[in-house]
């Protein structure tokens, strides 16, 4: 069996907000007790709308913010305070990549100088070996050493996305976090980044956590998925099999959303009501106001995420065998 | 019948560089059409020259027609009784079109003043209906509201409620839902299709959202480099594109359902529009393209009646593969 290279226990991350300049502060819990693991070499796709809470999930798995409540291990071993050594030598083996590149590359500095920083930081290699490691790592990204001379300004959105994620690559890390990493790009230029980054997770065994609000990119990539909603997963599952047959209101209304070249769909789930807001905070199941198929109950108790089967976890008072209520009335 | 509006020979330069080559166009009375395009193609200029909403130091030539009057050209006290009155336009980004600091009341009356004349309590009158036929609940309350009370999605549906206070014949609709998540974009395309059945109001919808064109459009334009494409009905360019570029926007994009494949990117960039390549701007990314693809640019060349494309090597699908 493969081991669990990230586990996530309960994790909780509460922020205090003001409401207008004398308002009283309120707390908004951006992520409220989230619990998965990602096997070696598995990338899980986290799924959801503004304010669901999955940056701050990602933040907090990379340790960059400390959780309220709960614990992240890394390779069984809990993740260092920062600045430490340990944060340090822990943090050479996970990276990040965001969704803008050029607000993560210095725009005075050319490209291959930024990628050869990490070496430079960890201190890897020799000076010949950290230049070869340069144009390795160019070339793994699909670019040459001339595309390295270059500073950001000279470069397109899709080849500074390449040398973001060539330069998280440069410590050999076991395990990347994409937030949002192909939202601002182009159509096309997005199946060149999603298929290399397909392409360098084979290759090289990367564990992912793909962080997005694109259902077709996450279906693209990871094996399996969550589906967030206000700072809880609501659906859990393997990522063919949960937009196939998506069990939880939410995630249904999502799929259907979904528009579709080359097909009109005629019954759309169009959700009433507003969008989510962290900091208002529905009773009960925070979806209930939108949903379809609310009971009282639904306004009271909080549904906790529960195995439906061997491979879907769905957090809902409706579903709870293989033949739910929801999927007959869909 | 005649076009509502038609666009022939429209260009566009900036400081000398052309972004618009020539662009020809007609939308029908009550007519959803769909431009899609990634960025630069040309997909919001067109409109922009086409309303005179663009700076002055854009050169714009060619002809843009309502009903058989000119509007390029045209002297600004004839295009105010065009814009928001016969033509609405709506943006990306709600929030920065509407004033931060009036109330929606004063801002939806003030397009109500403009466009109908409507004064006091029969403006008023009027905002309420059309903040209740977009979908605000508790309209009488939230017309003494400011924008920044609204969210995005409530604020886009005000952007809709102004844009309708002229009546128009014609809503642009440029990248409405961008900004928008899902089940909220979903809200939103739905208002738009129930309001032009309602009024028989012509639409241009601008995405670079396939999937959102191929759902509300009747006829859908492909634009590429400052030129189109592609021309054909939705249903039919999404099941069988012709132009090289359309098939790759479409083979880009990542199915929901079925087995996963490899996406078919398309190779390179978009061309910059101070160095376009000689001939067929999409030739040098075109796995199709030949010898004759970089001698001259192709025309939008009709193929079927109802069907243009512009290039030398369509990919049509053999007529029995098509019928299926």
């Amino acid at each position: 069996m493969t081991a669990a290279l990230v586990e996530v226990q309960g994790i909780s991350r509460t922020y205090r907000m003001r409401s207008g300049l004398f308002g009283r502060p309120t707390s908004v819990h951006a992520v409220d007790g989230l619990s998965f693991s990602i096997l070696k070499g598995e990338t899980l796709g986290i799924v959801g709308e503004s304010g669901s809470g999955k940056s701050t999930t990602g933040r907090m798995v990379l340790g960059l913010e400390p959780p309220d409540q709960g614990h992240v291990r890394f390779d069984g071993a809990p993740i260092a305070p920062v600045g430490t050594a340990a944060w340090r030598a822990q943090r050479a083996r996970m990276q990040m990549i965001f969704q803008d590149p050029l607000g993560a590359l210095d725009r005075r500095l050319p490209v291959a100088a930024q990628i050869r920083e990490p070496l430079d930081i960890h201190d890897i290699g020799t000076k010949a070996e950290r230049d070869a490691r340069v144009h390795e790592l160019l070339q793994s990204v699909d670019l040459s050493d001339s595309h390295g001379r270059r500073y950001p300004g000279a470069l397109s959105g899709g080849q500074r996305q390449r040398i973001v994620l060539a330069r998280a690559l440069a410590t050999k890390p076991d395990f990347l976090v994409c937030d949002e990493p192909v939202s601002a790009l182009d159509v096309s230029i997005q199946a060149q980044v999603v298929n290399l980054l397909i392409d360098l997770q084979a290759r090289l065994g990367l564990t992912m956590l793909f962080i997005s609000h694109d259902l077709r990119v996450i279906r693209q990539i990871s094996s399996k998925v969550a589906v967030m909603y206000l700072g809880r997963i609501v659906e859990h599952g393997d990522a063919d099999d949960l937009f196939a047959r998506p069990q939880h209101p939410y995630t249904q209304a999502l799929v259907s959303a979904s528009p579709a070249p080359g097909r009109r769909s005629t019954n759309r789930i169009v959700l009433t009501g507003d969008p989510p807001n962290p900091a208002a905070r529905p009773s009960g199941c925070a979806f209930h106001p939108r949903c379809r198929h609310a009971i009282a109950r639904c306004a009271v108790e909080v549904p906790q995420l529960a195995a439906l089967d061997d491979r879907r976890q769905v957090a809902c008072h409706l579903v709870t065998g293989p033949q739910s209520q929801t999927q007959d009335a869909a | 019948m005649a076009p509502l509006v038609s666009i022939s020979g429209l260009k566009v330069a900036f400081d000398g560089t052309p972004v618009l080559h020539g662009i020809d166009l007609d939308i029908g009375k009550g007519e959803a059409l769909g431009l899609v395009g990634e960025s630069g193609s040309g997909k919001s200029v067109t409109w922009l020259a086409a309303l005179g909403l663009l700076p002055v130091k854009a050169k714009v030539s060619g002809s843009v027609q309502l009903e058989g009057r000119e509007l390029l050209g045209a002297p600004g006290t004839e295009l105010d009784s065009v814009r928001g009155r016969r033509i609405a336009m709506i943006f990306q980004d709600p929030a920065s079109a509407l004033n931060p600091v009036l109330t929606i009341r004063r801002q939806l009356c003030e397009s109500l003043a403009l466009h109908r004349g409507l004064r006091g309590e029969a403006a008023r009158v009027e905002a309420l209906r059309l903040l209740d036929l977009v979908g605000i609940p508790d309209a009488n309350r939230r017309l003494s509201a400011y924008p920044h009370e609204f969210s995005g999605g409530q604020v886009q549906r005000i952007m809709i409620a102004m844009a309708l206070a002229g009546q128009p014949d014609l809503l642009i609709a440029d990248e409405p839902t961008t900004a928008l998540d899902a089940t909220i974009q979903a809200q939103i395309l739905d208002l738009l299709s129930a309001i032009r059945r309602e009024f028989n109001m012509a639409m241009v919808l601008i995405s670079h959202d396939l999937g959102v064109v191929a759902e509300n459009c009747d006829r859908v334009c492909v634009m590429y480099a400052g030129r189109i494409v592609e021309r054909a009905p939705a249903t039919r360019l999404f099941d069988d594109p012709w132009h090289p570029y359309a098939q790759g926007l479409i083979g880009a994009l990542p199915p929901l359902d079925g087995v996963r494949r490899k996406l078919q990117a398309i190779p390179g960039t978009v061309p910059d529009p101070r160095a376009l390549p000689s001939g067929c701007a999409f030739a040098p990314r075109c796995m199709f393209a030949g010898d004759g693809c970089h001698a001259g640019v192709p025309p939008l060349a009709p193929l079927e009646d109802d069907r243009a494309v512009a290039c030398l090597r369509p990919q049509r699908l053999p007529v029995e593969l098509a019928a299926e």
